[in-house]
């Protein structure tokens, strides 16, 4: 076996010197009746060329999006990822090492981390962040927590505007901790500020928000924080971090804790993972946080150098009192956005940021512009936007499929109300050329 | 590693003007920025990004990897943890565009191939575990936890008990993610003590559990490295009065094709494909922690599954009594590709020649370290083992300090203080993927140091000395804390 370095000899020797005959009697205190009887039923060993080839083919069953342009968002979003990035993920220093346990040999990976930590302190005005939680949706679901413990109240307003998946993982979190989830409707793809309004009071611990929201459409997140803050309530925001690029950074306006969706950072779209959850919030949450925090501070010569602090708040010693059990975040995902935002630097966001803008209003006012497509909203957007289509999405995306292109996504699991209609993204990836073939071939459709 | 000078900070190596990275020209009509978005919404100072060359990005990155320590430079034997070596084929096929570039709200005629591997994936583990059906979607370790006691509420939930059952026992050696999941999700947690060989104590047991109990979480070998001889008993116990076993698959290393899970009579399975699979560990992650359930309990995995009909694979969210979903989309996908690559690779007999080398190691290991170091429960390990460092503590060393000289030596450190029930505890688990000789040289330098800590101990008081950086204060980082760089510079 080509991972193992033990012969035969090997074996022999090591037996004799630990006093046994054979390997079954490392093996004496696992009762009969739990030993299994013969070998796993699983397809036989193969060699590296052999995976190789069997993997290949596996993923050649796919269509990916470097040969199908596509116009998918709603939380996974196709940008460009400059090459250094992957090399740089492909030091095996950092992707073969544990969480930093012992920093006098793991600064590489804890500076790192102080240095994203900085950068999403940065893109969202705010002070302290940590090293990152699984995804968006564990993030958003971890903050709502955290307004929870934070005001010691129980109620948390989830908008409908927030993508559903996200929704779904707030609600499994906050209810088996017996918290009361108070969804908010939408008027027409924003989040119903009459409903929050009337509604809002001194019983509620927070209030979500997602910026842009799951239409891709741009919430009124100011008149949202003054009134959240009138009730002393939290404001919890969910960005995408590319929009901050154009986008006011939530710190700016009043957020408590900004989270997010980091995946755009540099990560591929990986059918969903893995990506990262950022989390920044307010020096003043500091101590609830959940997941690790790295500090600066000095070795014993007065050398600057970098530790896992405040780990008073996790899981390894305070056990059930933990501010969460997270353990294992996204370490290598978060390194890609800190190597990702050092790259494209303070220009290239603003750059992306404005492409997406540019490329999805040029898409919008193209294809709203065809007979039988129109707005489903009329709000401003950043890179995604909802259309009414003049026939089930569903049908008409095998079609676009055949033209070789992967449309938007069909409303109707999560928003059946809306009628047949479509949510489609465009980013900097995406050409002119690509677009115009998107609205050719919808516009041939409805012919 | 010893003369490499403190890295930069990347925001102190900025310069206006730099870039590292063009974006295509824009090809649509150019709308004014603010014709398309008001005001109101813009931001009004750009976020304060470095500005540099990639030469300079990619320096200053692998100057850092080269202060940090994996699997690839060294020994690495953080009990509990498995770090094994991780094979550079999974890290190549993880990198297939069918792979890497697929969305995850692609028609499922277009993913078939990401599909049929998850299905598969799902059914390696469910035999390795012995259980029926299982979830990928959880991140991690205890993201899995989570799940499972998700999932044991549901099922409580769905016959009514859901209110008396409110307790999940554990083990004072538990992992402390363990208790941590059960508060999560609105449990108590009823702590039980280790007997004196190590194991759970099966009178206290009877005595706690009861009607109220929900379940039971273990990890078998346990934190000690032992097996628990009696999980038929204990599994009666609990299944007796109504609670359901949670498996904690962090050890999993010792078990693969020798027992499994199911068979031990556990309901519910969580895996860390990042320790005993062999998806690096990243660093901090991305992890993968799947969750394998019996039949009972197969209603209330987490939507979606991947079910196959007429040899096509699908999505299925009909299972009305799921708990939901714990993660957005289906899971850490890549690290799924990895752990699936593995398992192929190895098949049955190499999985089981996994766990065999894995417990001959730790038990050959344990026995070279025996004479200097105190070992509390001397009988034979499985994949780990536990040291304490009282002998030393005598003299004034503690298993920080020799952890730290360690350092010195090129090797990463045991996990220390822990499991808790232990005084000084010392965890070593050095993994299938060593060899003898590597195993000989670290037992000759941790006895080395074991001479150290009597006739030098202010040596290994003040280690390490060799690393990039000396011992820091941790405490000063609390007191003066500086996590981020701009609010230092306000």
């Amino acid at each position: 076996m080509r991972y193992i370095p033990t012969t035969e000899q090997d074996r022999k020797d090591m037996l004799k010197s630990i006093g046994l005959q054979s390997m079954e009697g490392l093996f004496d205190d696992v009762p009969d009746r739990v030993r299994l009887q013969g070998e796993l039923n699983l397809p036989s060993a193969q060699t590296e060329y052999e995976l190789f080839k069997s993997l290949k083919s596996l993923a050649e069953k796919n269509n990916n999006l470097e040969q199908y342009p596509s116009f998918l968002g709603a939380g996974a979003y196709g940008h460009l990822i400059p090459s250094a990035v992957q090399h740089i993920l492909s030091r095996s220093e950092f992707y073969t090492a544990y969480t930093p346990y012992q920093p006098e040999i793991s600064q590489g990976v804890l500076q790192a981390i102080y240095e994203y930590q900085s950068l999403i302190c940065s893109l969202t005005g705010m002070d302290v962040a940590n090293a990152s939680l699984y995804d968006g949706a564990t993030a958003l679901a971890e903050a709502a927590v955290l307004a929870g413990e934070a005001t010691k109240r129980k109620k948390i307003f989830l908008p409908m505007t927030i993508h559903p998946e996200y929704r779904m993982v707030t609600q499994l979190y906050l209810e088996n901790r017996g918290m009361e989830v108070i969804q908010i409707p939408h008027d027409k793809g924003q989040t119903d500020l009459n409903y929050l309004k009337d509604n809002i009071n001194e019983e509620i611990a927070g209030v979500l928000i997602q910026q842009p929201n799951f239409f891709g459409i741009l919430e009124e997140v100011k008149e949202v924080a003054s009134l959240t803050q009138k009730f002393g309530a939290l404001l919890v925001v969910s960005v995408n971090p590319i929009s901050l690029g154009i986008l006011e950074a939530p710190g700016h306006y009043g957020a408590d804790i900004a989270v997010g969706e980091g995946q755009g950072l540099g990560n591929p779209v990986a059918f969903g993972g893995p990506f990262l959850g950022f989390f920044a919030t307010r020096d003043r949450f500091i101590r609830q946080i959940p997941g690790r925090i790295v500090g600066a501070t000095k070795d014993i010569e007065g050398k600057r150098g970098f530790v896992l602090t405040l780990q008073t708040r996790e899981q390894h010693i305070r056990r059930q009192r933990a501010s969460s059990n997270i353990c294992s975040n996204q370490a290598l995902n978060a390194l890609a956005a800190t190597v990702f935002l050092c790259l494209v630097g303070k220009k290239g966001l603003q750059e992306v940021a404005n492409l997406c803008l540019q490329k999805a209003h040029y898409a919008y006012r193209k294809i709203t512009s065809i007979k039988g497509y129109s707005p489903l909203f009329t709000q401003p957007f950043f890179h995604e936007f909802p259309i009414q289509t003049p026939d089930s999405p569903e049908v008409i995306n095998k079609v676009l499929l055949e033209k070789g292109i992967i449309g938007g996504l069909d409303l109707k699991r999560h928003y059946p109300e809306l009628g047949p209609s479509m949510l489609l993204c465009v980013t900097e990836a995406r050409t002119k050329k690509e677009i115009d073939t998107l609205v050719q071939a919808l516009e041939n459709y409805h012919e | 590693m010893n003369n490499v000078n403190e890295v930069p900070l990347i925001f102190e190596m900025t310069s206006p003007g730099r870039r590292a990275y063009e974006y295509p020209q824009n090809d649509v009509p150019l709308e004014k920025i603010n014709d398309l978005i008001p005001d109101r919404f813009l931001r009004k100072k750009p976020a304060d990004l470095p500005e540099l060359s990639e030469n300079e990005v990619i320096r200053h990155f692998t100057q850092l990897s080269r202060l940090n320590y994996g699997v690839d430079v060294g020994f690495y034997p953080l009990g509990s943890c498995t770090m094994k070596y991780n094979p550079k084929i999974n890290e190549d096929v993880a990198k297939f565009s069918g792979f890497t570039s697929i969305h995850p709200y692609q028609t499922e005629e277009t993913i078939q191939g990401a599909l049929q591997l998850m299905h598969e994936l799902e059914k390696y583990l469910c035999e390795i575990a012995g259980l029926h059906r299982a979830t990928l979607q959880p991140a991690a370790g205890a993201h899995g936890e989570f799940t499972g006691m998700l999932i044991m509420k549901g099922f409580h939930a769905d016959r009514g008990e859901n209110q008396v059952r409110r307790e999940i026992i554990i083990p004072d050696s538990a992992h402390g993610t363990n208790p941590a999941s059960v508060s999560m999700c609105g449990y108590q947690v009823v702590e039980i003590k280790s007997n004196s060989r190590g194991m759970v104590d099966l009178e206290s047991l009877k005595k706690i559990a009861g009607s109220q109990t929900a379940g039971l979480m273990l990890t078998n070998p346990n934190t000690l490295g032992l097996f628990e001889e009696d999980i038929l008993k204990i599994a009666e116990i609990v299944h007796n009065v109504g609670g359901l076993l949670y498996y904690d698959g962090a050890n999993m290393n010792a078990n693969l094709g020798i027992t499994r899970p199911g068979d031990m009579g556990f309901d519910i399975v969580h895996f860390n494909l990042h320790k005993t699979f062999s998806t690096p560990h990243g660093g901090g992650g991305p992890g993968s922690g799947p969750i394998a359930v019996t039949k009972e309990l197969a209603d209330f995995l987490p939507i979606p599954l991947v079910d196959v009909k007429n040899n096509n694979y699908y999505f299925n969210y009909n299972y009305p009594k799921s708990i939901g979903k714990v993660k957005s989309f289906y899971g850490n996908f890549l690290v799924l590709v990895k752990a699936y690559t593995y398992i192929r690779s190895l098949g049955a007999r190499g999985l089981r020649e996994v766990s065999e080398t894995a417990v001959l190691n730790a038990n050959y290991l344990m026995r070279l370290l025996e004479k200097n170091y105190h070992l509390p429960f001397n009988q034979a390990c499985k994949h780990e083992f536990v040291l304490s460092g009282k002998r030393q503590k005598s003299h004034g060393v503690r298993a920080l300090d020799i952890a730290k000289r360690l350092l010195d030596y090129g090797y990463h450190p045991p996990t220390i203080y822990f499991p808790l029930i232990v005084e000084e505890a010392m965890m070593i688990e050095p993994t299938e993927t060593e060899n003898k000789e590597t195993l000989d040289k670290f037992a000759h330098m941790m006895n080395e140091i074991a001479r150290e800590a009597v006739e030098n101990p202010d040596k290994l008081k003040n280690a390490p000395f060799n690393t990039p950086i000396r011992r820091l204060d941790e405490a000063r980082a609390v007191k003066e804390l500086d996590v981020n760089w701009y609010n230092k510079m306000k």
